[in-house]
């Protein structure tokens, strides 16, 4: 894929939120000092006075969005995934999502992905914690496209929305007839031999995962699911019936994220083999982004091994 | 004020701790102690200070009130009842299972609750955002968050303050009702903050003590938080008060912070209450 634009999710964040922001006055946009990072920047360029910098203080930054929400105003707050979820994690649970208020959380840096940074700045948890809260709405876009159109679709979402985007700039795929539908998973490719279920950063890996084994005469459905939460349980029920094998892949913990949440709605309803992608209980390390990916197996040739290795091909 | 509007909130004062000790005698727990510690003030902001509609409680250019140290929530619920948000005798159901009267303000269930709170540091950063958000619409609402003073042991307070002092949020008026107890003991042994005047005044907030069980004090600070729109700076009220005031055995007992009476308690209390009430009445 190395002649394919690559752009970070993040940007598709920046320039969303600029977008929506030319055509909803009641957006507002708060930051905890990483604005130019996590480049809501971007609207403030755009809208000085409808970005509110907090500080190093996330925890007040929350509740402070809640506030604004109450009085009709829409407010995305963003931070690096690490310190906006887990540092602010209780006033997510108990200012946003107890009164169900309609706050939009952007968290850049999710995953192994930030790099050189290391293991305190990449978030590996953030989809477990926030799956957990009641109503809230948990998404992971898979390229720049999908990031932009996801701020929209999160606008339009009535209550508690949690988005997690990258640093690293990798594959766009989408084209600009795309369309994010919340709850709802996206068919990349289709087969009846196995199925690779997917999310963010992980999807180009998984398209080009299918590639290969398609080229081995193995037929692998591949599924980008950017709706963790809710999960298009209607789509992975159908791929398990369908194709019997499941391998799930995320650039998160293999604990409380996308594999998990596969495997419990399949174990109620349709139980089959799952191998679960991601990173196996363990904290993360610096280094490149590239070589971090492969490091712990987050790459095409990894989730082609496994399917292959489920299947005994 | 006058003699009589004084009397009048000294009797609606004496209903609200009528209302919290049935609530809580009724749930068998809750928070009587800084419930009846901040009487006055709850009495004084949605009788005196605050325009609200009974009628309309979601209004959206009503003035809001943040209950930032929730779990005083009987104190709170007394007071919007009284003043017609929902009938005073359902304190009778405070905290049970099919009660929309949750043991700590929930925002969704009960009419007049502006936030949900009960976690503590989190309501004034609530109350802030909703001044900034006022300044954004450019409406004139004034917000309230009354805290308890062993919820400053929490750095969120402060993180709130910094804001609040940053955004020249001089329609926010924090008050902080300084009973000094919390539940392992005195505020001074179990943390101490003080001095709370200059930390606030270091955090750019203009700060005026008082009595917070005496009105026209009450009344001078509030008229003050007035005076103060249009400099840019937040207002902190800092209320000496007792903690459990209005029951001669409540009172300043750090052990009547988090439980209910029993039924003694509640008939000795409740005596109390209506002697009092017979002496402003006579």
């Amino acid at each position: 894929m190395s002649d394919v634009k690559k752009i970070a999710t993040r940007d598709g964040y920046g320039a969303g939120l600029k977008a929506l922001g030319e055509e909803a006055p009641d957006v507002v946009v708060l930051d905890a000092d990483l604005a130019g990072t996590t480049r809501t920047a971007v609207f403030r360029k755009a809208f000085p006075d409808r970005h509110f910098n907090c500080g190093i203080a996330e925890g007040n930054m929350v509740s402070v969005a809640a506030g604004l929400a109450t009085m009709g105003l829409v407010p995305f707050v963003s931070s690096f995934a690490m310190f906006a979820t887990g540092r602010a994690f209780e006033q997510i649970r108990n200012s946003v999502g107890y009164p169900h208020l309609n706050v939009k959380i952007g968290a850049s840096h999710g995953g192994v992905s930030v790099g050189e940074d290391g293991a305190s700045h990449q978030c590996c948890e953030d989809f477990a914690v926030m799956r957990v809260i009641p109503g809230m709405a948990v998404l992971c876009p898979s390229d720049e496209v999908e990031a932009r159109k996801m701020v929209r679709a999160a606008y339009e979402w009535n209550g508690p929305v949690y988005m997690r985007f990258g640093r690293y700039a990798t594959p766009v795929y989408h084209d600009e007839s795309f369309s994010v539908r919340i709850g709802k998973g996206e068919l990349l490719q289709d087969g009846r031999d196995i199925a690779i279920i997917a999310t963010g950063i992980m999807v180009p890996e998984a398209m080009e995962a299918g590639k290969a084994l398609a080229a081995a005469g193995i037929g692998a459905r591949v599924i980008n699911m950017a709706s963790i939460k809710p999960l298009d349980e209607e789509m992975v029920i159908r791929a398990a019936r369908e194709c019997g094998r499941i391998v799930t892949v995320e650039e998160h913990s293999v604990i409380g994220g996308l594999g998990e949440a596969v495997c419990s709605a399949l174990a109620e309803s349709c139980p089959v083999p799952v191998r679960r992608v991601g990173i196996q209980d363990e904290f993360g390390r610096s280094g490149p982004a590239a070589e971090l990916l492969r490091f712990y197996g987050l790459t095409a040739e990894n989730i082609a091994a496994q399917a292959r290795d489920m299947l005994g091909r | 004020m006058t003699d009589k509007e004084r009397k009048q909130l000294q009797l609606t004062a004496n209903r609200v701790r009528e209302g919290i000790l049935t609530g809580t005698y009724c749930a068998k727990s809750g928070h009587p102690g800084g419930s009846l510690s901040a009487a006055e003030v709850f009495t004084y902001l949605y009788f005196r200070e605050m325009r609200v509609r009974p009628e309309e409680p979601r209004w959206p250019d009503r003035d809001r009130m943040v209950l930032s140290k929730g779990h005083t929530a009987p104190g709170l619920y007394s007071a919007l009842a009284l003043r017609g948000f929902f009938p005073f005798e359902d304190m009778r159901t405070l905290r049970h299972i099919d009660s929309y009267l949750q043991g700590h303000p929930n925002m969704e269930t009960v009419p007049g609750v502006d936030m949900s709170t009960g976690s503590l540091g989190q309501g004034v950063s609530a109350a802030a955002g909703m001044a900034k958000g006022a300044k954004y619409l450019q409406k004139d609402i004034n917000v309230y968050a009354v805290l308890g003073d062993g919820e400053l042991d929490e750095g969120q307070v402060w993180e709130a303050a910094m804001f609040a002092s940053h955004y020249g949020l001089d329609n926010l008026c924090v008050i902080v009702d300084l009973n000094g107890l919390q539940i392992d003991g005195r505020t001074q042994d179990v943390m101490n903050t003080a001095p709370v005047d200059e930390k606030f005044a270091a955090f750019g907030f203009d700060t005026v003590w008082v009595n917070g069980h005496d009105f026209d004090e009450l009344e001078a600070a509030f008229g003050r938080f007035h005076a103060n729109k249009g400099t840019g700076k937040p207002t902190a009220i800092l209320m000496r008060t007792v903690k459990g005031k209005g029951v001669s055995f409540m009172e300043d007992q750090a052990d009547w912070h988090g439980k209910g009476p029993n039924a003694e308690e509640y008939e000795r209390a409740m005596g109390e209450i209506m002697a009092a009430r017979a002496a402003l009445e006579g």
